[in-house]
């Protein structure tokens, strides 16, 4: 798949998972009250995205921001046909998410041995075999699991991060029963030309409409990165609504793709989404006055000057 | 990466959006400081030894219009050129390009739009009238060797008309190819391009204009930028403009960002293995100083992280 012949071909919809009012409040300075959390999923639900990641099921001792994860999934009211996923990290974790009332979970994985230990304590293969009880008992429960791949190019303590190991993980995952794997920039680092390389090799084991890329804009590179998936045959992108959540790895810097910006990028190219950006935009306001913050998303700077 | 070009040559640009434009010229007098001549040319010097090829040192308009280019030949004169490095500079009319020379002038540009109703509110003409403009200087150019290029703005958009037809940008940039002008920049203005709408419009202009005489002029303000370049990349463009730190506002969309950052360009075309012969940390490192200089944040992301490269 020469990415030649590949350019300026694009899948005619995509789906967007929007992971602000996890990954992004995850990862913003403010412990965000429940209450706030409640309303941004609410005012999303109404925005046409399909898939918005609701809370993580971890322990509030590693990340206080999400301690009120049960609260956040029982009061949101949940639109037909959006799904809400939520991180399992382990067992107990899954068990309290699907007694909160979780119908789809996910389980966040790592190309970058350093990185794995340093986040979750255990080593790749460790982790593993966490998930595969995880994923085994979400299948007895016919709940869907995704799998992400985080540092899929480049990890803040190893640096280079080879494309099969990559590759590695993201097929064990898949293999064990994860229904789509997003692969992550965790810092932000990749490029057109590390995302390709990356991508050719994952594709190798895992079907292109099994992947998903979840990318950070510290440097910049997050759009040019998703439009270099799409030309791969990529059709799910992560995003955060308004760019919430910082890098933990460069002071300062932005994270998340701002999902406003991913939209105006996607219905500039006549790529059908089902999403309302000016919804999204009123959401983004609403968190970002919430947080005291600006937002990271350029078109809502921008203030909706779209021809 | 396919037909992605090996070598991407850089128009620097950090004063591209001075230019003779009475909104300019309303919107600059509210601003507090005019940069003094002396950090011009300090931040040039300091841009001579990154390993740029061009950089675009100044604009020889009148300084009733644009204060801040008033001192444009103390500037020309005071930069230390380094050896194969142009710099160019704008020329808006013959007087213009005659001052220009006088100072010392060795290239020009010429500045173009496709929108009727921008090129009216902004230079008081229509687009044949600036064209006819632009003919006396580019015919006064050729008999003295000096190489003109030419820009057409609003290329994916205008503040005023909104949608711009791709063969209206494809008409005026032909008018400026065969009036003589060696390269023709289209800049999307006000930075609403998408990947979708710089296809098409490049698609138009390349039946018109070879696209080894291209160049892409990308404003971020809707953070579209690199997909945009990418994408002009992908079509056979290979010279890209930017300004160091993303130096430039947006007066159409207040508070935002106008001009894509040199860095963040920089930092994708070496990650594609595109060489550009330039030195990112030496570009940081300008992007420091003129930042410093004018109390403000850098609007380039790669700048802001730090240099945190793997």
């Amino acid at each position: 798949t020469d990415i030649s012949l590949r350019r300026h071909e694009y899948p005619e919809f995509v789906k967007i998972v929007e992971v602000g009012p996890r990954d992004g409040l995850q990862n913003e300075k403010e412990i965000v009250p429940t209450g706030v959390k409640i309303q941004l999923i609410d005012m999303l639900s109404g925005t046409g995205l399909h898939v918005i990641e609701a809370t993580s099921f971890v322990s509030s001792k590693w990340v206080p921001q999400m301690a009120d994860h049960t609260e956040v999934l029982r009061g949101i009211q949940r639109a037909p046909h959006v799904q809400y996923p939520v991180l399992t990290p382990n067992l107990q974790g899954f068990q309290d998410a699907v007694a909160a009332g979780a119908t789809e979970v996910a389980v966040f994985g790592s190309a970058s041995e350093t990185f794995s230990k340093k986040n979750i304590n255990c080593s790749i293969d460790e982790s593993m075999l966490r998930f595969e009880e995880v994923i085994n008992t979400a299948k007895e429960q016919q709940i869907p699991v995704r799998g992400y791949v985080s540092c899929a190019l480049g990890c803040p303590h190893e640096g280079h991060i080879e494309p099969s190991k990559v590759a590695e993980v993201a097929k064990k995952l898949y293999e064990m029963g994860c229904y789509e794997i997003s692969l992550g920039d965790t810092i932000g680092v990749g490029t057109p030309g590390s995302m390709f390389k990356m991508l050719q090799c994952v594709m190798k084991e895992v079907p292109a409409d099994a992947l998903a890329v979840h990318c950070h804009d510290t440097y910049g590179q997050a759009l040019p990165n998703i439009l270099t998936a799409l030309q791969m045959g990529v059709c799910v992108v992560d995003s955060a609504v308004a760019g919430l959540g910082g890098c933990p790895y460069a002071q300062g810097s932005s994270g998340n793709v701002s999902t406003e910006d991913v939209l105006y990028m996607l219905h500039g190219m006549g790529i059908e989404t089902g999403v309302n950006l000016a919804k999204v935009v009123e959401a983004g306001d609403f968190i970002c006055n919430a947080l005291c913050r600006k937002t990271n998303s350029k078109v809502a700077k921008a203030r909706g000057r779209t021809l």
